[in-house]
């Protein structure tokens, strides 16, 4: 039986190196994928990781466990998702980034280019925090309670969020439309 | 498919990440997590061995660094030379560097008293390399699969020794590595008792309890501040907390009294409505020229549990601590418990240290924890070895995990209690965490003639065992109990600070066959009451309507102190009286104060109300006094320790 996230929380917290790592390792595409879909490029969220591994570091000690560790991981990474769409935005970077998207090798063929366009143009125009939204709610498949207490905002507020998703993808459908 | 679910669809198709930038990131953060265990607890003065697995995977690491030019390659080399040299090499003979560098830990965190005397041991009390080599290759072999089954466990281990080689060789070494012990959820388990409630003196006038000079809660809690782990209130017992200090009582004066009462009454710092009485006992200093022998037993757990490094291998560095305190006429035996009991050396005299300490160095640790047979073959050799005039004392070192035969307390406490009377007296000394058992170690010190006390660093056993040596092994006094009785007419509500587990009846005050704690040579023992007085605003019982009031002949007597004792060996009890009046001030109630108000905060006490770390804080360093052996300074660091932590 694997041991708990809770159980390898408590070790980290007293100083266990070895349940730190194991604690890490299991998370680490977990907050991957939050920074990927929140920066839009891989190796930006590649960096964040490996920051956001560092700092976990001295901060897993003020996980106290009124959540469940992954609800605070969640938190966690998409503020350190969001700290470095802020430093970016200094450097008058902002729009070009869901731009930097890797392409996989799976995206060779055009049929999937097109559609890699159109996920890079729908994420790239969404408002940061609409993208965060989207990022639990589509892309962990969460709750809109789940994805509440990990961006820690009332649920009216996602599941608002999330219509102005609809609302905002519809738009851009309406724009293709009219360039064809 | 509407567009949500096509965002949907694609969103889940993220690319997986980069399997060495994955690597890289998992070993930069177990890095760091390692350097940052380090610096948040540097306390932990165990000299220990360097970890051969963890130095060669730095070393490996060096080398695999692209950027590596020629002769940077060839000065590692020299590097590699020098670790293959002092891996083996036990502490105490290791490179200089490497020592002071050790010591320089030590000094930082242990109180000054050990700048003044380091708790340097002889070099054939170096660890034995065997149990540590064999905790590195545990965790490496199995860093997680243990930690449901071993019961060995530790707090992590911190080796200081990348730095020194990093600064020998000019190189940017991978700073500190770490030796992990496997450790599962904290499962140290406690006598819990709620505190205690106030009274209301017309109803309740009377507060009888047995003094307690034990100082394990301190340690433990010092401990697990330290180390930043979770802290189980029950831990905290205020008055052993108050009594791990040494306060500016005078010694008594009366050659056949042996000891002095001081009774002070100030303002309460966490409520300006009420007041503190502080009630404070010094025993006798006896002249330790003319001491008689001592007898000791030391009665060592083995078992499987006691393997790591905080356990068996301080233990028998704090025991060979104390050898060197000891008289040529005094006599050492020593008997191990683990799946059974034995006797691993038998009495033989303090002289003999060459023999003594191999027998230390000889100890193991594995199987399970047969305490009662232990116990029982401990106190036999101590009766053996006790002649006329001499002390028999039977000193026990566990984590109290007692999981053969007798592992309750209750029975624990009857079986002991069969043995007190045999005037062999107990010692009980606390060590690790983890599984440590503080209910059972309380159980066996109260009952058996004894005191506990838990040692986490060598410095707190240089305190124990050392300098103390005279208080813990030489009692002035059996069965201590005091018993106050408050004024009405002066008092409308008094609660008595700690002392939870050590209340009495009030018939048991007169009661000799009751069993009460005992005060050593120059032990002390401090007691504090909150008292409201008649009129206070802080009064929280309303008066009754239908009972009688109390009669109010008062004459500036707040309660009246009553203290019985034993002298050792004595069947019969003495009384001690003395009034408590409002005058008289102890020039040091305001630390034993701060100290009290501490605790009560760290429990999240009820009666603290507002009152607040930084409180203590403040009133703790106002009342620092000269504070030779640095206790105190140290006190107040775990105070803001604990500040930072909650």
């Amino acid at each position: 039986m694997e041991t708990s996230d809770e159980n390898l929380v408590n070790l980290a917290q007293s100083g266990d190196a070895a349940a730190f790592s194991a604690l890490i390792s299991r998370h680490y595409d977990l907050m991957h994928r939050i920074g990927y879909r929140i920066l839009g490029s891989q190796t930006e969220a590649q960096d964040m990781t490996q920051d956001l591994c560092i700092a976990l570091g001295a901060k897993i000690a003020s996980f106290r466990g009124d959540a469940k560790f992954t609800t605070w991981l969640y938190r966690v990474a998409i503020n350190a998702a969001r700290d470095r769409l802020r430093k970016r935005t200094t450097r008058q970077k902002a729009q070009e980034n869901w731009g930097a998207y890797e392409v996989n090798s799976r995206a060779a063929d055009a049929e999937n280019r097109a559609q890699l366009d159109w996920l890079q143009q729908a994420m790239q125009t969404l408002p940061d925090d609409l993208r965060e939204t989207v990022a639990l709610v589509l892309g962990e498949d969460m709750t809109h309670a789940a994805a509440a207490e990990a961006l820690n905002i009332p649920q009216g507020t996602v599941s608002w969020r999330m219509s102005e998703v609809k609302k905002h993808l519809r738009a851009q459908a309406q724009s293709e439309e009219l360039i064809k | 498919m509407n567009e949500l679910e096509k965002l949907q669809s694609l969103l889940r198709d993220t690319p997986a990440p980069n399997a060495d930038a994955k690597a890289a990131a998992l070993r930069a953060a177990t890095e760091n997590f390692a350097r940052f265990q380090e610096q948040g607890a540097q306390a932990r003065p165990i000299p220990e061995a360097p970890a051969k697995g963890s130095l060669w995977k730095g070393l490996a690491d060096m080398f695999n660094r692209s950027t590596l030019r020629p002769a940077l390659y060839a000065s590692t080399c020299l590097v590699i030379a020098g670790v293959a040299y002092t891996s083996y090499q036990p502490w105490s003979e290791t490179l200089p560097e490497l020592q002071d560098a050790g010591r320089a830990t030590q000094l930082a965190a242990a109180p000054e008293e050990s700048l003044q005397k380091p708790p340097q041991a002889p070099p054939t009390l170096a660890p034995k390399p065997a149990p540590q080599k064999q905790a590195a290759a545990q965790s490496a072999a199995a860093p997680l699969a243990h930690s449901q089954e071993s019961d060995s466990i530790a707090p992590h281990q911190k080796q200081k020794t990348y730095s020194a080689l990093g600064a020998m060789a000019g190189l940017d070494a991978p700073s500190g590595d770490t030796i992990t012990h496997p450790l599962q959820g904290n499962a140290d388990q406690f006598t819990g008792a709620s505190e205690n409630p106030l009274k209301i003196t017309a109803q309740d006038p009377v507060s009888t309890f047995s003094i307690d000079v034990d100082t394990a809660s301190y340690a433990y809690v010092r401990a697990s501040l330290l180390n930043g782990g979770p802290l189980n209130p029950d831990a905290i017992r205020i008055e052993e907390m108050i009594n791990y200090f040494t306060y500016d009582y005078p010694a008594p004066s009366d050659p056949d009294q042996p000891f002095s009462t001081q009774i002070s009454v100030t303002k309460t710092p966490w409520n300006p409505e009420t007041q503190l009485v502080q009630i404070g006992i010094q025993g006798m200093k006896p002249a330790i020229e003319n001491r008689p022998p001592l007898n000791l037993v030391f009665l060592i757990d083995t078992s499987g549990s006691m393997q790591s490094a905080n356990k068996l291998p301080l233990l028998t560095q704090s025991f060979a601590l104390m050898l060197g305190e000891l008289r040529p006429t005094d006599q050492v035996a020593i008997v191990t418990y683990a799946g059974s009991a034995g006797t691993a050396l038998p009495p033989t005299n303090a002289s003999e240290t060459a023999t003594i300490l191999g027998a230390l160095d000889r100890l193991n640790a594995s199987g399970s924890t047969a305490g009662q047979a232990g116990l029982r073959q401990a106190y036999a050799l101590a009766d053996q070895m006790t002649q006329d005039g001499d002390i028999s004392r039977v000193l026990l070192a566990t984590d109290g995990d007692f999981n053969v035969g007798i592992n309750n307390p209750d029975q624990m406490k009857s079986f002991i209690e069969s043995q007190r009377d045999s005037g062999t007296y107990l010692s009980v000394l606390g060590f690790g965490r983890g599984n440590y058992r503080d209910d059972i170690m309380q159980s066996l010190a109260q009952n058996g003639n004894g005191t506990a006390a838990y040692i986490d660093t060598l410095a707190e056993a240089q305190k124990v065992l050392v300098d103390q040596l005279s208080g813990a092994l030489f009692p002035i006094a059996n069965d201590v109990k005091i018993q106050v009785e408050f004024n009405p007419a002066e008092v409308a509500e008094y609660r008595l600070i700690g002392y939870e587990t050590r209340t009495l009846n009030r018939e048991d005050f007169n009661n000799d066959t009751v069993d009460a704690g005992e005060i050593g040579a120059g032990h002390q023992v401090t007691a504090l009451y909150e008292i409201t007085p008649v009129g206070s605003p802080a009064i929280l019982n309303d008066p009754l309507r239908y009972t009688e009031q109390a009669a109010s002949n008062s004459n500036d007597e707040l309660g009246y102190f009553k203290l019985r004792y034993k002298k050792p060996g004595a069947a019969a009890s003495q009384l001690v009286t003395t009034p408590i009046r409002t005058n008289g001030d102890l020039p040091d109630a305001g630390f034993a104060a701060a100290i009290a108000g501490f605790g009560q905060v760290l429990k999240h006490a009820a009666y603290i109300k507002n009152w607040s770390y930084d409180d203590a804080i403040t009133l703790a360093t106002a009342n620092k006094g000269p504070d030779p052996f640095g206790y105190r300074a140290e006190a107040i660091r775990l105070m803001k320790l604990a500040k930072i932590r909650d």
